[in-house]
């Protein structure tokens, strides 16, 4: 279980601006400010959960994964992962955690994976038949056959994610953090990543905290996001109800078979996207059946698909709002000090 | 139960510890070379004494000294600094700290492998040594000759704790390596490495004795080249002892304080 209450995170920035004299002024007197990468908030995952954590750049996601993975000490407030305090670090702790994060490598550069493993089994201490079975089990799942005597540096960024995944899991962890576990990887290899964290989820009943900046892993993986805005939490909730609070409207897209006048699709709904005969319509809920009718009965189109507006739109709607009840507040998010 | 869990890590990790050094070996050759300062001080001394003994020592009592520092400095060298402070600035420290092992224990593993190495690189300079001129500078005290392996234990946990609580000073300062500059100079200086401290004017010479540098590199010199009264040795390995163990907790201690401002850079 994962407990934030009122977790902050601020951190004092040197700032200055451009150019050769607020270079010189700055050796004398520097100013800082503090920014807010977390303000306040309070959330709680129950073990075995898959929980999406949402925002723009800078909004504060990867401080959060970090502070809850004990790398970085709060500022204040409460927090909790599986019964430990993180920040302490303790053994217990550090083995029933991990965090993948997409930018960073555990692995040993210039040594093949397995070195990294090996060192990895010395360390949390797995023992050597466990560490086998899990070994074969996570070659097996990600395919990581070839892989392993092959020296880190000489592999894909793929390939390397999936070993990067498997050195994180060897200890078998129970608490997931991801951070951006998909980035640059083809969409092949996402989904792949996605099934394996979806199956590791299943059989550990772990739990898993997932930031992405693609929405189809966010979909596919978690039944419930976190959205985050500025440090401050804007959302915290089951996805499919925040699409439908947020835009309950359906998107309708289909290929046009013979000339059809725009007035006569637009009276269906509002026009989203016309590329040649593909359509996309916005639709309200209650009156899909009847377009979906007159669209197949009359219009004669084919590959008709209804799905939900994409998560991307929600989210940029969210973040334009939680902006503008920003901006109205004073004093901003940052406060400038003197030293 | 903590204690014994991290020492049966021990072999896995000076296993992969050997497999680095031999990946990096280009980097570990050019390391190596880097350590040569003492022959070309060799060669200036040798030539000043070569008529007759300057301030004590004779030109073979300078082979003598110069060899044995870039033995002693081979053997107990240390980069951990700038491991360590290129892992903090660049947020790769975080790796290690997810792990449930002081990230102490595991870059001294790794640089404890490299000693085989360095011990391959030492041998021929031994050589050289035994059969120059210098041999006859050597002392043959046996008690002295047993102190010896104790002592470049010592000198090597003192310069690694020393360069590891450097390394530190890159949670507090973002161009912590600038300082490394000025350890340089002062480690040239009062060492032994540059010059032995008894050619040092006095009143540096006072200094030197009791900062932790003289403990560093020249106390092993020392029990290689000089007669040794019994209470001069005892006061150079127990000066040792003690200031190894000052350096281990204070490079502890400067860790964790880093540890509570690591900002974690980078996705």
């Amino acid at each position: 279980m994962i407990r934030a209450r009122d977790l902050k995170k601020h951190f004092k920035v040197h700032k200055r601006p451009p150019g050769f004299v607020s270079a010189m002024r700055s050796l004398v007197r520097r100013r800082y400010e503090v920014v807010k990468a977390i303000d306040g908030v309070t959330f709680t995952i129950e073990r075995g959960e898959r929980v999406g954590f949402l925002g723009p750049n800078g909004a504060g996601k990867t401080t959060t994964l970090k502070v809850l993975s004990g790398l970085l000490h709060p500022t204040s407030g409460e927090i909790e992962v599986e019964g430990f305090v993180p920040f302490r670090r303790q053994t217990k702790f550090l083995e029933a955690i991990t965090l993948v994060m997409g930018q960073k490598s555990q692995l040993i550069w210039d040594l093949p994976p397995s070195e990294t493993y090996a060192m990895n089994r010395a360390v949390f201490d797995v023992p050597h038949a466990e560490f086998k079975q899990t070994l074969a089990e996570l070659t097996e799942l990600l395919d990581l056959g070839p892989l392993l005597d092959k020296p880190t540096r000489q592999l894909s960024l793929g390939e390397r994610m999936k070993c990067e995944l498997a050195a994180a899991l060897l200890h078998r962890p129970t608490t997931l953090f991801l951070d951006e576990p998909t980035i640059g990887l083809d969409v092949a290899m996402q989904v792949a990543i996605r099934d394996f964290i979806r199956s590791y989820n299943q059989k550990h009943d772990a739990t898993v905290l997932l930031t992405s900046h693609y929405m189809d892993d966010v979909v596919a993986l978690c039944p419930r996001i976190i959205v985050i805005d500025a440090g401050a939490l804007v959302h915290d909730g089951d996805l499919r109800q925040l699409i439908k609070t947020m835009d309950p409207d359906k998107r309708v897209t289909f290929t046009v078979t013979a000339v059809v006048a725009e007035d006569e699709i637009t009276r269906l709904g509002a026009l989203l996207l016309r590329d040649g005969q593909r359509i996309t319509l916005k639709v309200p809920e209650r009156e899909i059946a009847t377009v979906v009718g007159h669209l197949l009965g009359v219009l004669k189109v084919a590959d008709l698909a209804i799905e939900d507006p994409p998560l991307e739109e929600i989210l940029r709607v969210m973040f334009g709002k939680s902006r503008e009840a920003r901006d109205s507040e004073l004093p901003p998010a940052s406060e400038a000090t003197g030293s | 139960m903590r204690f014994g869990r991290t020492l049966r890590t021990l072999p896995t990790l000076l296993r992969v510890g050997v497999a680095e050094t031999v990946a990096y070996r280009a980097e570990f050759l050019v390391w190596i070379l880097t350590t040569t300062l003492p022959l070309v001080m060799l060669g200036l001394w040798t030539k000043v004494a070569e008529e007759k003994p300057f301030a004590g020592y004779t030109a073979a009592g300078f082979t003598a000294y110069y060899l044995s520092n870039l033995i002693v400095r081979n053997l107990t060298g240390s980069w951990v600094a700038w491991q360590v402070s290129e892992e903090i600035r660049l947020g790769s420290m975080s790796m290690r700290l997810l792990r449930p092992l002081h990230p102490m224990i595991a870059f001294a593993m790794s640089h404890l492998a490299a000693v085989p190495f360095r011990t391959v690189v030492v041998l021929p300079i031994a050589v050289i040594l035994l059969v120059s001129s210098g041999a006859s500078a050597l002392t043959t005290e046996p008690l002295q000759l047993a102190m010896l392996l104790p002592s470049l234990v010592l000198a090597w946990v003192l310069t690694f704790t020393m360069m590891f609580m450097l390394g530190c000073f890159a949670f507090f300062m973002t161009k912590s390596m600038s300082l490394l500059s000025l350890y340089f100079l002062l480690f040239s200086l009062l060492s032994g490495y540059l010059l032995p401290i008894p050619l040092l004017p006095w009143w540096i010479r006072d200094v030197a004795e009791v900062l932790p540098f003289r403990f560093m590199l020249s106390a092993p010199i020392e029990l290689m080249t000089r007669s040794l009264p019994g209470r001069e040795l005892a006061a150079l390995l127990a000066g040792q002892l003690a200031w190894a163990i000052a350096m281990l907790v204070l490079s502890l201690w400067a860790f964790r304080r880093g540890v509570r401002r690591f900002e974690a850079v980078g996705g």
